[in-house]
């Protein structure tokens, strides 16, 4: 087994991990971190369960290399919470949306609408499915997903929303 | 009173903030890994497995194949166990299988130090196979001289009935009669939650632990049981939280390999962790049904006969079995009573994958059947549909013999209005009435029935407990299950106001645990929040009498004159606030006098179910060159009684219009012809709907409060599934005037039907 060591900062910590090469960056953060929001649903890139942010920018962390983290800037779910344990707004909108159902895509699901509200832009709402169309989903058919983050993008945007 | 509330689920928060522990986030990084090697042929015998080269690879720690394991078969099916042996499931695999059913079938497994040693293990087994012949569709497997797979089943017939009213051959030989006949087709679809199928088992004091991502918990503690061959209290079953499970998970999927394999190995903790691609195939799919359907009617549209015939491809194992097609055949039957009605149901094993429960059970198959037969009638006969519909369908007051069902309500045409509103029904009927040119719209409808529960087939009981804590909040614990659906939130919202205390001091644990929590049967047949209804409201009444009983001790009261409400424990004559529950809950067990721990704990049997009622209206628009529909507009109305929970009501139908959309337009597993092979085993191939495939999701209630419910709840888990596919193609033929008559509905057969009528 050849190893390799990462240096990279994960939910504002810095970190130097050990890894095996062929390691996909949800093994480290499940198995070496127990980030467990980090989910597997297909391995491959197909369900957007295990996304995080890498850099700001939202990648399937299984068909992503540990070793390429070297020197980025990781962010999971466990990373959203506020010092004291409050709850972020996209948070909290999908539980007042009832967004949340067997949770398994959740929070794949709100990494990517992290990276949409971080844009700081206003899209429209197909545009949003299209934005999202990366996760899957088999409880919700989507329409509180869309409704969560559609309302949370207006409300950072100063826009009414009903 | 919180139920009726849109209350926050229990587990929004842990869900995200990631901190909801599902299996896999619960195993130990010790664990040995299993990897299991599928067969690469449809049929045939596994004639040697050479393990050599596999054991010398280092980190390989042992090696089952087909010809180790014992020789107990096992049923798998999420069934209550019948103490009838007549009505117990077909026991019909072995742990691996040395008869090799379809491609893909179990026949050895790896257990290694890691993931990769255990896979470069199993590529290294060198498999012999005796190869035969074999079959992939249930009508060709009836034919005589047909690949055999199941010694005892002749003909490959699982299971044939037969549904008869009336005397259909004579009725058919009044003059004048109307003869309309048509074949539907339905596909494999598989489930798609999107945790796969993981469960781990190691061995303490005796016992085996399982830990899995399952529906049913006490179910497969006692299937384990059966396939190993020990004590059914050899082994405990814990059920974590489960991303989704639909039903795939409503059978014992890996749980008694990865039992048996833990044994195997000193008792060490084992995992076993699926794959997308074997979640497709290994599982278990939904039987892919074919309908022949003959109407005879007069002018008026009055159906004075109906013969049905059903061929439900089982797959290669038994799993839930006839009970799919048995219960499709049963639909059919009373959404329009017929005098002389005539069912043969055939439930057919074939060399494809196990089919086994999925959301629905049956009914979207018939659905799409029956109400896609229904719009061709109506159109035959020159009357509107949804007029047909409301002269034909099942009236008010319809009772079924069988189940004691009774329709109560008017609940089909009061959901039929809610649609027809939505859509825009009349002005759009007339609008799309004669089109031309390449784009054309369309507005469809479908109505359905759903039972509630599974009695009379089986049983259906459900115990509870709760124990009271000293601040007075109290732990709420059954054995029915949590998998997504909101069913702890919906639990947790019936024993606050069965007991009389505040929403929020109601801890419902989550976790089943077969040594610790009571039983229950699990999620399937939309059965919980009816059943556990009576088992929470029971058990509230016990502890409601034990604490009225000490609150009688504490503050002199007549029983008859106090009461528990919102926590607080209340003189009824004036409103007087006597004490807290906490107060009184603290007392009672440090008490030196009189000590106790206020707890309570029944089992309620129920022998009752429930008609629940909706539909779905859709508008599509087709691209006749393309060959593509896409859906405009979509909206689902149930009746489903009273509402415990307005907005997880809501987002549960959601899911299952989703899931209806994809049935109706997209998903199929397909098979290579030659080989048996699956095609599209992934979630890249297999087309599961993403956000952009759907148009914005509408949901209305009609709440009719069921009389035969403690809360006046009945079945909604299911029905969302079952009325979007015919809707939406009842919406293309009202755009294109072209049945289509095979789901889904995708360019490849709206291609050859518009071709065959002259579109194209």
């Amino acid at each position: 087994m050849q190893t390799a060591l990462v240096k990279c900062t994960i939910n504002g910590v810095p970190t130097e991990t050990v890894v095996d090469v062929r390691a996909s960056l949800t093994d480290m953060l499940r198995n070496d971190y127990r980030l467990t929001s980090v989910k597997k649903g297909c391995e491959v890139g197909e369900c957007g369960a295990c996304n995080v942010l890498i850099d700001g920018e939202c990648f399937n962390s299984c068909i992503y290399l540990a070793v390429w983290a070297d020197g980025k800037n990781i962010q999971t779910v466990e990373g959203l919470l506020g010092p004291n344990g409050e709850l972020s707004d996209i948070q909290q909108a999908f539980i007042d949306e009832a967004a949340v159902q067997c949770g398994f895509c959740t929070p794949g699901f709100l990494m990517t609408a992290v990276e949409i509200l971080e844009s700081k832009k206003l899209y429209t709402r197909d545009e949003l499915r299209k934005l999202l169309s990366g996760h899957l989903c088999r409880c919700t058919g989507y329409e509180n997903i869309l409704n969560a983050v559609e309302k949370t993008m207006k409300r950072r945007l100063g826009i009414p929303v009903e | 009173m919180v139920v009726g509330k849109s209350v926050k689920r229990v587990d929004a928060f842990d869900k995200v903030t990631g901190r909801a522990r599902y299996t896999d986030d619960m195993a130990d990084r010790s664990a040995y890994i299993v990897k299991i090697l599928h067969s690469t042929i449809a049929h045939g015998y596994v004639k040697s497995i050479d393990k050599t080269e596999a054991e010398k690879i280092d980190g390989v720690i042992y090696i089952a194949t087909c010809f180790d394991v014992p020789n107990l078969p096992f049923p798998t099916a999420g069934h209550p166990w019948s103490t009838d042996p007549h009505h117990q499931d077909i026991a019909d695999r072995l742990l691996l299988n040395r008869h090799v059913r379809y491609y893909g079938d179990d026949i050895a497994a790896v257990v290694a130090r890691d993931e990769v040693t255990a896979t470069r293990a199993v590529r290294a087994l060198k498999v012999e196979y005796e190869e035969l012949p074999f079959v992939l569709d249930p009508i060709q497997s009836m034919q005589d001289g047909a690949p055999q797979l199941h010694e005892e089943f002749q003909n490959n017939i699982l299971a044939h009935t037969r549904l008869s009213d009336g005397n259909y051959a004579e009725a058919i030989t009044e003059e004048g009669l109307i003869r309309i006949e048509g074949w539907y087709r339905t596909p494999t679809v598989q489930h798609c939650h999107i945790e796969n199928h993981i469960c781990f088992a190691s061995a303490e004091s005796g016992k085996i632990t399982v830990v899995s991502s399952t529906q049913i918990p006490h179910i497969v503690r006692r299937v384990v049981g059966q396939a190993l061959g020990i004590p059914w209290g050899n082994v405990r079953l814990i059920k974590p939280y489960i991303g989704g499970g639909f039903g795939n998970k409503q059978d014992a999927l890996y749980e008694p390999l990865c039992a048996y394999l833990c044994t195997k190995v000193g008792g060490r903790l084992v995992k076993l962790d699926v794959s997308r691609e074997e979640t497709f195939v290994s599982n278990r799919v939904r039987h892919a049904i074919q309908f022949h359907l003959i109407s005879w009617l007069r002018k008026d549209g009055s159906i004075v006969a109906r013969k049905a015939e059903c061929f439900s491809n089982q797959g290669a194992y038994a799993s839930h079995g006839h009970g799919i097609a048995a219960k499709g055949g049963g639909a059919i039957r009373q959404l329009y009573p017929t005098p002389n009605f005539e069912c043969d149901m055939y439930t057919v094993y074939t060399n494809t994958p196990a089919s086994g429960a999925m959301r629905g059970y049956g009914i979207p198959q018939a659905m799409f059947a029956l109400e896609s037969h229904t719009d061709d009638i109506a159109k035959q006969l020159g009357i509107e549909p949804i007029e047909y519909r409301r002269k034909y369908m099942m009236p008010v007051g319809y009772f079924d013999p069988f189940s004691k069902n009774v329709n109560y309500f008017d609940s089909l045409n009061q959901c039929i209005e809610k649609g027809k509103a939505y859509i825009d029904w009349d002005n759009k009927r007339k609008a799309y009435a004669n089109q031309t040119g390449d784009i054309r719209r369309g507005v469809g409808m479908a109505i359905f029935w759903y039972n509630t529960a599974v009695w009379p087939i089986s049983l259906e009981s459900c115990s509870c407990r709760m124990v009271l804590n000293q601040d007075g909040t109290l732990q709420l614990q059954l054995g029915e299950t949590e998998i997504g659906q909101g069913a702890d939130t919906a639990f947790s919202q019936m024993a606050a106001d069965a007991v009389g205390v505040p929403f929020e001091a109601v801890h419902i644990i989550s976790t089943q645990d077969t040594d610790i929590t009571p039983f229950g049967t699990g999620a399937y047949a939309s059965r919980q929040t009816y059943v556990a209804g009576f088992a929470i409201k029971q058990t509230a009444d016990i502890l409601r009498e034990k604490i009225l009983a000490y609150a009688h001790k504490l503050y002199r009261m007549p029983v008859a004159l106090i009461d528990l409400i919102g926590g607080n424990i209340i003189r009824k004559s004036d409103g007087q606030v006597l004490g807290t529950l906490g107060e009184l809950a603290t007392e009672a067990l440090y008490s030196l006098t009189d000590s106790i721990h206020l707890t309570a704990e029944s089992t309620y049997q129920i022998k009752s179910n429930a008609y629940s009622l909706g539909c779905c209206f859709a508008e599509v628009e087709v691209d006749i060159p393309l060959c593509k529909a896409k859906l405009l507009k979509i909206i689902n109305v149930h009746d489903c009684g009273t509402l415990i929970n307005p907005a997880l009501a809501e987002a549960q139908v959601h899911g299952g219009m989703s899931m209806g959309i994809g049935y109706g337009l997209s998903e199929q597993l397909l098979f290579d012809e030659r080989t048996g092979r699956p095609l599209n085993n992934n979630l890249l191939d297999y087309k599961l709907s993403t956000m952009m495939d759907h148009p914005d999701l509408k949901t209305e209630f009609v709440e009719n409060p069921e009389p035969t419910s403690a809360y006046g709840t009945k079945a909604l888990g299911e029905p969302p599934a079952t009325p979007c596919a015919p809707a939406i193609r009842n919406a293309i033929l009202q755009a294109t005037g072209v049945a289509i008559n095979q789901i889904p509905m995708n360019p490849h057969v709206l291609f050859a039907r518009f071709r065959e009528e002259g579109l194209l």
